[in-house]
């Protein structure tokens, strides 16, 4: 029988501002001596209260406008209440039935190099706040945690798709698509190994021509790369399609991704959903946007990554392919353009630019664009040759590489380019391509 | 001369013509303390070498011209003072000591003030008598066999024992203005999101007042300067604030219209209660203002509402005190403590959220538009604090029902985030009574002025408890 996977996406993000969501400490964490970012707030200490990070706020809504979501004008925050040791307050403050962006998307390819879309629905996207990190060690020969709570209390982002992609091609795309954005807006690193993105995919199989959603719903996480989102949702797909051919239902489930064991290992089973007891944070009143401050924020966005993409398609006739490398980092894209405008006044065409940056892979940091079409126009004059003098360096080469010529002569054309090269050793000038192959062809006759 | 029976302006006035010192004063309060805390077990804790050591570096100084310069202050035990116990009254913070200080504490020594230790209540300012501390119940200084109220019992016991002119206290459902009204005290329950939260030990955050009992509506008033206002650390707090509490305090209730809200006089009222109210009624007559009756029809939802939301927010604002970094095991939270974190985990819950939160939550805002429809016709509100006298101590504890209901006059204010000045109004039976005075957000300016001219012809406050 065949199965459609559904999957289903939510991400969190590490937003890179100054200080934490709800006190002054400084939010970087990475590195730093445990518990040294901390005040009474973000420690939870008896009487202490939050008080909203506005920057973060903001920095939320722009992440929901640039993946087109809707903004709630009226919102708020609410408690999430679970135990954990590294929770300090015993409730986590986040958003229940308002979050700040809602109904947005991304669009991806169907396929890995279709040209067919697909367009994934985002759900919500909200604000919350980081917990404080626990490590299990042995101090003095004794099993012990411990608990660093610089990072309780640090903004997160969580944007939570519909159950709409089809693959695992679809879900990396999306997130590639997601922390170039996130980048691009300069509000977060969402840098995978450092935990500024994290990802929770969820993922069952439906049986081909059924419409209801299956009854069951298995969640990885521990993901900390691309390679390894792809790797799992693989994994699941298989798991589950040989679960279901022997009649059996999944379990509802949380797996962990095993990196060394290349596989999906189960962590807990979620028969029951958690009770959260979720009510709206009465220390923060709720949170009001009019449309004037809204379409501020909208307008505040940079261009996004899909928008230049197809901008320098259009506007410098790059094929796609080119288009998108330049644009994954809008530092390079930066650099590109600025190349460009160099270019202009040297008859650089950009596809020249953006060849010599791709295939070289140039040092944008180091070499300056001006300085880089130096290059390139140094690059494509050629010398002139005397006739007699690039036969007799042929006849030469010729001669001196029998076994070559031999070789080509019984069909091993690629061996052409050896003897090219040693032409052009021999000349020691830069001359044209096109004349040393005719002048060589000729002399192999 | 006694200077424990003393106003802030009085004490200032001393220190500024060098009547006595500093020292002098600190000094007599905590000899009185001393002396008669141990029948009214107000204080958990006394800072007797450092309030004197303080005392003595302002009057080196000689510096008077703080507004609460060398005042003698005692704080509930619930706000967080810096390198001194805070126990919330529980045996879950028995030994934890606060490493920092509550925005009212700082600004209180900011002003001048000086520390003289920290007060008993019902720990975690839950209860009406005082009864449900750890540290033992704290008695009626009118009648030691009698409850001071709750849960600041211990503020209020304190200030009418002499001990000290100021204590502060919080008021979740009334718990400033039940003790100050069963112990001659002025108490001060201020609109929510007038004075800063930050710092003191969360009960029910939507339903939390900081507040102060003072033995005058003029010290009230100068408290509240002090402590009024934003300060970037409670997200609840309203920016603006009028330059000074005291300025039209001497202006008078003359044209001032009041409400009586007819079911807060209804037949639950004790005779004792109802005599004394009905003087003060005569007494504002003659002072110029005139009075009406009005209705807040959804009153009687008051204790219910009440006792859905405030569990439920006690529930989640307990969580953190699990014993893993600070403070003792679970298993020393007392019974009243465990019964609302049960009550409130429960209507919180999936499937009854909608029917007990959810629901209380709509109630709460017919509750503040009965107060807001009201307020467009009268000044302020007047009604008695208490339905009944002081109780005898153990006479409710067993019932915690009708401890519930013990404040079913105040708890409305609190659900409508409005402020209420607590004013002695007389005796019945040799014990205190008092009225409160209710209006408008924001409106504490007001009813200053209101209680301090009631005050000033009726001089109840004259009258102090033998100790």
């Amino acid at each position: 029988m065949k199965y459609t996977p559904i999957i289903g996406l939510e991400t969190h993000v590490e937003l890179k501002t100054a200080s934490k969501m709800f006190c002054g400490c400084s939010a970087e964490y990475f590195g730093k001596a445990p518990n040294s970012h901390t005040c009474p707030v973000c420690l939870g200490l008896p009487g202490a209260l939050p008080f909203p990070n506005k920057t973060a706020i903001d920095w939320c809504v722009m992440i929901a406008l640039a993946l087109n979501c809707e903004i709630n004008k009226f919102s708020k925050f609410d408690r999430k209440n679970y135990f954990y040791p590294d929770l300090s307050k015993g409730y986590q403050i986040s958003q229940y039935d308002l979050p700040f962006g809602k109904d947005g998307s991304i669009t991806v390819s169907k396929q890995k190099g279709s040209n067919e879309t697909k367009m994934i629905r985002i759900r919500r996207v909200h604000m919350e706040e980081d917990t404080g990190k626990l490590t299990h060690a042995i101090v003095n020969g004794e099993k012990v945690s411990l608990i660093d709570f610089n990072r309780s209390g640090v903004p997160l982002v969580e944007i939570v798709t519909e159950p709409d992609f089809e693959n695992e091609h679809q879900v990396v795309e999306y997130l590639q698509k997601l922390q170039k954005i996130v980048r691009y807006l300069g509000v977060s690193n969402a840098d995978m190994e450092k935990g500024d993105m994290r990802l929770e995919p969820n993922i069952s199989l439906q049986k081909e021509g059924e419409t209801e959603l299956p009854n069951y719903k298995v969640e990885v996480k521990n993901i900390n790369s691309f390679r390894f989102v792809d790797k799992a949702i693989k994994f699941e797909i298989i798991r589950q399609t040989e679960l279901l051919e022997k009649g059996e239902r999944p379990d509802q489930e949380t797996r962990g991704w095993n990196e060394t064991k290349n596989a999906t290992v189960s962590q807990r089973l979620k028969e029951e959903a958690n009770d959260y007891r979720y009510f709206p944070e009465p220390d923060i009143p709720p949170i009001e946007f009019n449309q004037t401050e809204i379409d501020a924020l909208k307008n505040a966005l940079p261009e996004l990554p899909d928008e230049k993409q197809e901008r320098f398609e259009e506007k410098f006739n790059l094929p796609s392919y080119d288009a998108e490398i330049l644009t994954r980092d809008k530092a390079l894209a930066d650099y590109f353009e600025e190349a460009v405008k160099v270019g202009n006044e040297h008859n650089i065409t950009p596809k020249q630019i953006a060849n010599t940056i791709i295939n070289k892979k140039t040092n944008t940091e180091e070499i300056l664009p001006a300085k880089l079409i130096e290059m390139i126009s140094s690059e494509s004059k050629t010398e002139e040759i005397n006739p007699a003098e690039l036969n007799k360096v042929i006849s030469e080469v010729v001669s001196e590489n029998p076994k070559a010529v031999a070789d080509y002569k019984a069909g091993k054309e690629p061996i052409l380019q050896f003897l090219i090269g040693q032409t052009m050793r021999k000349l020691g000038k830069k001359a044209d391509l096109t004349v040393i192959k005719s002048a060589i062809l000729e002399a192999l006759k | 001369m006694d200077t424990t029976n003393l106003t802030i302006e009085s004490i200032l006035e001393g220190y500024r013509s060098k009547k006595f010192s500093a020292v002098d004063v600190v000094s007599a309060y905590l000899e009185r303390i001393e002396q008669h805390d141990k029948d009214l077990n107000s204080f958990i804790t006394v800072t007797k070498a450092e309030a004197l050591k303080e005392a003595a570096e302002r009057d080196s100084s000689g510096d008077f011209s703080l507004p609460l310069a060398g005042l003698p202050i005692a704080l509930k035990d619930i706000f967080s003072t810096k390198g001194i116990k805070t126990t919330a009254a529980s045996n879950v913070l028995k030994d934890y000591i606060a490493s920092y200080d509550a925005t009212v504490v700082t600004r209180l020594k900011e002003a001048g003030a000086i520390i003289l230790g920290k007060l008993n209540h019902d720990a975690w300012a839950h209860g009406s008598s005082g009864e449900n501390s750890d540290f033992g119940p704290t008695k009626n200084p009118w009648n030691t066999k009698f409850t001071p109220g709750g849960s600041s019992s211990g503020s209020a016991a304190a200030v009418s024992a002499g001990f000290t002119p100021i204590a502060t206290a919080t008021d979740t459902g009334g718990s400033i203005r039940l003790p100050a009204s069963f112990t001659n005290t002025v108490g001060l329950k201020p609109t929510y999101g007038r004075v800063s939260r930050y710092g003191v030990i969360s009960m029910a955050s939507s339903l939390d007042s900081i507040g102060h009992i003072t033995k005058t509506v003029m010290d009230s008033a100068i408290v509240l300067n002090a402590t009024a206002g934003a300060d970037g650390l409670d997200a609840t707090l309203h920016s603006e604030k009028p330059d000074d509490y005291t300025k039209n305090i001497k202006n008078g209730i003359k044209g001032m219209k009041f409400g009586i809200p007819k079911e807060f006089v209804s037949e639950g009222l004790s005779k004792d209660v109802s005599d004394v109210f009905e003087k003060t009624v005569e007494a504002l007559k003659s002072l110029g203002a005139e009075i009406v009756d009005v209705s807040l029809p959804n009153t009687e939802y008051g204790i219910a509402t009440y006792y859905i939301i405030q569990p439920s927010e006690v529930s989640s604002n307990l969580a953190r005190y699990d014993g893993i970094r600070f403070g003792n095991k679970r298993t020393e939270f007392g019974e009243e403590a465990k019964r609302r974190i049960m009550l409130g985990t429960f209507t919180l819950s999936s499937g009854y959220y909608d029917a007990y939160y959810k629901k209380a939550m709509q109630v709460r805002t017919l509750i503040k538009n009965d107060f807001e429809k009201v307020f467009e016709e009268v000044d302020a509100l007047i009604a008695p604090v208490s339905p009944t006298l002081p109780w005898k101590l153990d006479e409710k504890n067993n019932d915690p029902l009708a401890m519930y209901l013990s404040d079913a006059l105040t708890v409305t204010a609190n659900i409508a985030g409005i402020p209420s000045l607590a004013v002695p109004a007389g005796f019945a039976q040799g014990l205190p009574v008092g009225i409160q005075i209710m209006g408008p957000q924001f409106s504490e300016e007001k009813l200053f002025q209101i209680g301090y001219a009631y005050e000033q012809a009726t001089e109840y406050y004259k009258q102090t408890p033998n100790l």
